[in-house]
C-alpha cells in the first residue's frame, strides 16, 4: 500500500470532503454585514439566528399565599417573593397553579416534583423515571448541529445533581464550577468564529481516526449484549458521535456570528453550598453560558441553581434550606418559616440575575434572551409538606416571538405537562400530545402562546 | 483442554469444600448448594479502577487528570449501579481527553523506552510491525484479555495512517493507545457466558469473564500477567488450577486494595467527595480532615481484617487505630508523628472504640451544621444489619417538630421525641433515632461532647432488645448481633456479582454465611468462599441471547470462549 493511497483513505474517511487538506489557512469575509435587512437571520447563510431552550431549576420551592399573583395577564402585582424579579418582569411569564398529578402514584418526595415536570408525570418509582426530559426531547431535535448537544451546570457544585436525563442510568453531569465551564466551551477545540483566520487542526483528524476505529467495531461489541445492555451501549455510542461530531466542526470554518465572543476565563472562586458562593458562582456560570449561547457553542442548557431537597445554608448556621422548610417554627405573626423564606428570595433574586443576563448580550434584532426561552422550576410550592400542586413555574424569552412575557396565568390544578407540551411546540417539535398516565395531555397553554 | 462446562462447574464447587477442609454432614451445614449466578452484566469501571488498571499497565509515572461520570448506587452499593449507568456526552469528552493525556505520556520519553518494546528504524515512517507488537503487549492488559483479530488489524492500518499524516509513528501508537482506552471494551467490564452451555440455564462464565471477575473482586483492578496467562492457556477452565490462582491472589498484597473497595463501597465512602460542613460551626473541619478521617476507618479495617486477619464483628469494639497530626485535634489526641501515620491503643476508658466512633461516620452521616442521628441509624440499619428504613411519607406533618435553636428542646433526643411522637413518623424513626443517638457524643465532624445546648447528652438506648449506655457499648450490641455477619456476607456476594441475588440464590447465601460464622468471621475465607462458589462462576444469559447463540454451538472445535471481559 503506497503511502499517497493510505493518506487519501484516512482524509476520505475522517473528513468527509469539508477540508482539502491538513494545515490549511482560510480566509473568511469577516467584515461583510453579518444579518439580512430584517435582522433575524445570518445574512451570510440565509439560516435564521438559532432558538435556544433552558432550564433553570432551584430547590425547595415558595409559599404559595405569598408567591401565586392574584390578578391573571399583563400587569399582574408582584406578590412578596415575586418582588425580586421586579426589574426583568417584562422578560417573564408567570405560570402558576400547574402540578403534578399524582393519581394514585407515590409523591417520592423532592423527585416526583422535579421529574414529574420534566418527563411529563409523576415517575413511578425512586430508581426510574418514565421518559426522557424535556431538554433531552428537545436537544434531540435542535441540539445535534452544535458543539454541545447541550450544557449542564450546577452553582451548589455538586455534579451529579443533574435533572438531565434520558433515562436513570444516562444522567448527564453539570458542570460544578465556572471554570469548569469555562474550559469544557471555550478551553481548547473553541474555534473563535470571528477570528478571521482558521486553521484546522489536524491532531482533529487523528482524534476522529480514534472513534471511527471504536465505532466500526460496534457489532462485535454488541452480539453478547441483552437488551437493556444494548441500550446502554447505545448511549456510549451517541456520546461517541456526539464527539465525532465537535470534531467535525472543528475542522471546518465556522461561519462568523455578531455576539460571539469569547470570555475571559473566570476566576476559581470557593464552591460551597453557602448560600453566597452559590450566587457568585451562578452569576459567573451565566455569563460564560451567555457567551457560549452567543457563539453557537449549544442551543439547550441546564441550569441547577440548588438541588431539590436544597442543601443552601448561610455560613454559621447549623441549618439547610431544606431542613429549615421541614423544622423552622412558622412566624405566628408572619405566616411563614422567615429563615426558610430568605432562600426563596434569594433564588428568585439569581433566576432575575440569570435573565438580565441573557438579556444584556445583543443579539440580532434583539437579544439572546428574544431567541431562547428558559423554563424557571421547583420541585415543589409548599416545601414543608412536598406538595407537589401548583409549582412555581416561569417562562423567560420569547423563543424568538413565540412566548408572550410580562404576564400570569393561572392554571385550575392541572398537570405541569401542559408547560412541557408548550416548550415543545415552541421549540419547533412535532408534538401534539405528551405526558403519561394522569398527566398526559394535548393541550397546550395557549395564553402564552403568541 | 476444555471439559463439559456441568463438570467444571461441580468440580468447582468440590473443591470448595476440599480446600476448606470441610467434611461434607448433610445439607444443613454441609456442601455448597449447586446454584446457577444470575444474568451476565456489562459493569462500567468505578474511577479507582480506571486509575488501578492504568497504574498497573502503564505505571505510576503516568498521571491521569479529569473527571469521571458520576457513580450511582443501586441496592446499597455502587458496584450494583455500576451495572446500570451508561456514558453520556459529557462523561465521553472526559474519557476522551484523559486517554489522548496518558497516550500522549506513554510516548514521550522516559515513558517512552520503558513501555514500548521495540522502535522503528525510522521514527518518522509508519513500521506496522512494531505497531503490531506494541498493540499485542498493550492491548490484553488494557482490555483485560486476550484481543480478537479484528482488533487488530484496523488498528494497525490506522496507525499506519497516523503516522503518514505527521510524519511520527509515535502519532501512530498514540492514536493505537486512545484507541483502546475510549473502547467500550476497556471503559466496561463487559461479561459473557461461555459458549457451548445453558441447555438447561446453567452456563459457566467465559474464562476471561471470570478472570476479571476475580481480579475486581479481590483487587479491585484488572488481572496481572500470570492472571491473563492462566487465562491464555485455557488453565481457569481447570477447577485446581482456578482454585490455585484464588489462593495466589488472597496472598497479594494487593487483597488490600479489593478489600478497601469493598468497604469503601459499602461505607458510601465515595461521598466524602461532595462533603461540606459550615466553616463557622466547624473550624477544625477542612479537606484534609475529612481525607484522613477516611483514610483512618480504611486503615484500621485493612489492619485488622487482612493483616491481623481479624473477626469482622470486631471492628465494632476495637481500641486499636491510626492517627495522623491533622486528626489529633478533633481526637484530642497527642499525635507524636510529625507526617505519616501513627498506630495507637485507645485507653479502655475512652468514650471511642470501634469504627462506629470515628470520624469518618460521624462527618458523613450528618448535616453540614449539626450531626444526624436519623442518618447514622439509617446507615448503621441499611448498610450494616440490612434492613431497610422506609422513606419518610410525603405529606408527613412537621409542624411538632422545631429547629434546634428553640431553647426548649437542648438535645438531638429532645428533638427527635417531639419530632417522632406523631405516629407517622414514629414507626420509621423507632428503627433509626434510637441507635443513631448512641453516637449523639460526636458532633457533625465526630468530635467527642459531653453536652449539648448546656444539657448532659444521653446516648443510651437499645439495639433490637441488647441495652446500650453509650456508643462504646452500641458497638458491642453490634457485634454481638447475628445480623451483622449475615448481613456483611450478603453485601459481599452482591459486590461480587454486581446484583442482588435471585432467589434461586438464597441457600447459596445461607451456605456463605454459615461458613463465615464458622471461619471465624474472617473476610479471606468469606472472599475465598464466594470467589469458588457457583453463583460467582456461572450466569444465566440474557434471555433474548440465549436462543440466538444456542444455535452456535460448535462442540467439535473445543474452543469454549467467546469475547468479552
Amino acid at each position: 500500500m503506497s503511502r499517497r493511497i493510505t493518506r487519501r483513505r484516512l482524509l476520505e474517511r475522517t473528513l468527509r470532503g469539508s477540508l482539502a487538506g491538513a494545515g490549511l489557512a482560510v480566509g473568511l469575509p469577516y467584515l461583510e454585514i453579518f444579518l439580512n435587512e430584517n435582522g433575524d437571520a445570518v445574512a451570510a447563510t440565509g439560516a435564521p439566528l438559532p432558538r435556544r431552550f433552558g432550564t433553570w431549576f432551584y430547590g425547595c420551592g415558595m409559599n404559595p399565599h405569598r408567591w401565586n399573583p392574584a390578578e391573571e395577564g399583563a400587569g399582574f402585582e408582584l406578590t412578596p417573593e415575586l418582588m425580586p424579579i421586579g426589574r426583568v418582569r417584562q422578560h417573564i411569564s408567570v405560570l402558576s397553579g400547574f402540578g403534578v398529578i399524582l393519581a394514585g402514584e407515590t409523591n417520592h418526595v423532592h423527585r416526583t416534583g422535579v421529574l414529574g415536570t420534566l418527563t411529563g408525570g409523576a415517575p413511578a418509582t425512586t430508581t426510574e423515571n418514565d421518559g426522557p426530559t424535556l431538554d433531552i426531547l428537545i436537544s434531540d431535535a435542535i441540539g445535534s448541529s452544535t458543539r454541545f448537544r447541550s450544557l449542564e451546570m450546577a452553582a451548589h457544585g455538586v455534579a451529579k445533581d443533574s435533572y438531565s436525563r434520558r433515562n436513570e442510568n444516562a444522567i448527564q453531569p453539570a458542570e460544578p464550577t465556572p471554570v469548569d465551564l469555562y474550559m469544557r466551551v471555550f478551553g481548547p477545540g473553541f474555534t473563535d468564529p470571528n477570528a478571521g483566520v482558521f486553521e484546522p487542526d489536524p491532531r482533529a483528524i487523528l482524534r476522529k481516526s480514534v472513534l471511527s476505529l471504536v465505532a466500526e467495531d460496534r457489532a462485535r461489541v454488541e452480539k453478547q449484549l441483552g437488551q437493556a445492555d444494548r441500550a446502554r451501549l447505545d448511549e456510549y455510542f451517541t456520546a461517541l458521535r456526539q464527539l465525532e461530531h465537535q470534531l467535525e466542526l472543528q475542522l471546518s470554518a465556522p461561519p462568523p456570528l455578531e455576539a460571539c465572543q469569547a470570555p475571559q476565563r473566570p476566576e476559581a472562586e470557593p464552591v460551597s453550598q453557602d448560600i453566597e458562593n452559590v450566587v457568585r458562582n451562578h452569576e459567573s456560570m451565566a455569563r460564560v453560558l451567555a457567551l457560549a449561547l452567543a457563539c453557537d457553542q449549544t442551543r439547550v442548557f441546564n441550569v441547577v441553581f440548588s438541588a431539590g431537597a436544597s442543601g443552601l445554608h448561610t455560613a454559621g448556621s447549623s441549618d439547610t434550606h431544606h431542613t429549615l422548610t421541614h423544622e423552622e417554627a412558622k412566624d405566628p405573626k408572619l405566616g411563614y418559616q422567615p429563615q426558610a423564606t430568605q432562600f426563596v428570595l434569594r433564588s428568585m433574586e439569581a433566576w432575575a440575575k440569570f435573565v438580565e443576563i441573557l438579556a444584556s448580550v445583543q443579539e440580532g434584532d434583539g437579544t439572546l434572551l428574544d431567541h431562547a426561552v428558559v423554563l424557571c422550576h421547583s420541585e415543589t410550592s409548599d416545601a414543608n409538606s412536598h406538595s407537589v400542586t401548583g409549582l412555581p413555574i416561569m417562562l423567560a424569552g420569547t423563543g424568538g416571538g413565540r412566548v408572550r412575557n410580562g404576564i400570569h396565568v393561572r392554571g385550575a390544578g392541572e398537570t405541569t405537562a401542559r408547560v412541557g407540551l408548550t416548550l415543545q411546540q415552541v421549540m419547533g417539535l412535532n408534538v401534539a400530545k405528551w405526558g403519561f398516565k394522569a398527566n398526559e395531555t394535548s393541550r397546550p397553554i395557549s395564553q402564552i402562546l403568541v | 483442554m476444555s471439559m463439559p462446562v456441568h463438570s467444571r462447574v461441580i468440580l468447582r464447587a468440590t473443591i470448595v469444600l476440599l480446600a476448606t477442609g470441610f467434611l461434607v454432614q448433610g445439607c444443613d451445614n454441609g456442601a455448597a448448594p449447586s446454584v446457577v449466578g444470575g444474568p451476565v452484566a456489562m459493569r462500567r469501571l468505578s474511577e479507582t479502577q480506571y486509575r488501578r488498571v492504568l497504574g498497573d499497565v502503564f505505571g505510576p509515572e503516568i498521571q491521569i487528570a479529569g473527571r469521571f461520570e458520576p457513580d450511582g448506587r443501586r441496592d446499597g452499593l455502587v458496584a450494583v449501579a455500576s451495572a446500570f449507568v451508561t456514558v453520556t456526552p459529557s462523561g465521553f469528552e472526559q474519557y476522551e481527553g484523559m486517554a489522548r493525556e496518558v497516550a500522549r505520556q506513554v510516548v514521550t520519553e522516559p515513558n517512552r523506552s520503558r513501555l514500548i518494546s521495540c522502535a522503528p528504524p525510522d521514527p518518522k515512517v509508519a513500521d506496522a510491525a512494531c505497531s503490531e507488537a506494541v498493540l499485542r503487549q498493550l492491548g490484553p492488559r488494557i482490555l483485560r484479555r486476550p484481543l480478537e483479530e479484528s482488533e487488530i488489524g484496523p488498528r494497525i492500518i490506522a496507525a499506519g495512517e497516523a503516522a503518514d499524516l505527521v510524519e511520527d509513528f509515535y502519532a501512530g501508537i498514540e492514536l493505537i493507545v486512545t484507541s483502546l482506552l475510549v473502547a467500550p471494551d476497556f471503559l466496561f467490564r463487559i461479561e459473557s457466558v461461555a459458549k457451548g452451555a445453558g441447555a438447561d440455564g446453567k452456563s459457566s462464565l467465559s474464562d476471561a469473564t471470570l478472570a476479571s471477575r476475580l481480579s475486581f473482586l479481590l483487587w479491585n483492578t484488572g488481572p496481572d500477567d500470570d492472571l491473563l496467562a492462566a487465562l491464555a492457556e485455557g488453565r481457569l477452565s481447570d477447577p485446581e488450577s482456578y482454585a490455585r490462582e484464588v489462593d495466589r491472589m488472597l496472598a497479594s498484597p494487593r487483597f488490600e486494595e479489593g478489600i478497601r473497595a469493598f468497604f469503601e463501597d459499602l461505607f458510601h465512602f465515595g461521598e466524602f467527595a461532595d462533603l461540606g460542613k459550615d466553616p463557622i460551626r466547624y473550624p477544625m473541619y477542612s479537606a484534609k480532615v475529612a481525607a484522613d478521617a477516611r483514610e483512618q476507618t480504611l486503615r484500621v479495617v485493612i489492619d485488622h481484617l487482612v493483616a491481623r486477619q481479624g473477626d469482622y464483628r470486631e471492628l465494632f469494639t476495637t481500641r486499636r487505630t491510626f492517627m495522623t497530626r491533622t486528626l489529633g485535634p478533633v481526637y484530642a489526641l497527642p499525635v507524636r508523628a510529625e507526617s505519616g501515620w501513627e498506630a495507637m491503643e485507645l485507653a479502655p476508658g475512652d468514650p471511642r472504640a470501634g469504627i462506629l466512633t470515628h470520624a469518618s461516620f460521624n462527618m458523613l452521616n450528618a448535616h453540614p451544621g449539626r450531626s444526624s442521628p436519623t442518618l447514622r441509624g439509617m446507615f448503621m440499619r441499611e448498610g450494616l444489619l440490612c434492613q431497610s428504613v422506609p422513606p419518610a411519607p410525603a405529606d408527613v406533618d412537621f409542624g411538632l417538630f422545631n429547629a434546634d435553636d428553640d431553647p426548649r428542646y437542648k438535645t438531638a433526643r429532645d428533638r427527635l421525641e417531639v419530632h417522632a411522637s406523631g405516629a407517622s413518623c414514629r414507626n420509621c424513626h423507632v428503627l433509626t433515632d434510637p441507635i443513631g443517638l448512641g453516637l449523639e457524643n460526636f458532633d457533625g465532624i465526630g468530635r467527642y461532647r459531653p453536652s449539648e445546648g448546656g444539657a448532659a447528652i444521653d446516648a443510651s438506648g437499645d439495639l433490637d432488645g441488647e441495652r446500650f449506655g453509650d456508643a462504646v457499648e452500641l458497638g458491642r450490641a453490634l457485634r454481638e448481633n447475628p445480623l451483622v455477619g449475615e448481613c456483611l456476607v450478603e453485601t459481599a456476594y452482591r459486590y461480587a456479582v454486581g446484583r442482588v441475588p435471585g432467589l434461586e440464590e438464597r441457600p447459596l447465601v445461607r451456605h456463605l454465611v454459615r461458613r463465615f460464622e464458622q471461619e471465624g468471621y474472617r473476610i479471606a475465607a468469606l472472599m475465598r468462599e464466594i470467589a469458588l462458589s457457583e453463583g460467582f462462576q456461572t450466569a444465566s444469559r440474557p434471555a433474548e441471547l440465549a436462543k440466538a447463540l444456542a444455535l452456535d454451538v460448535s462442540p467439535a472445535t473445543g474452543k469454549s470462549e467467546e469475547g468479552g471481559s
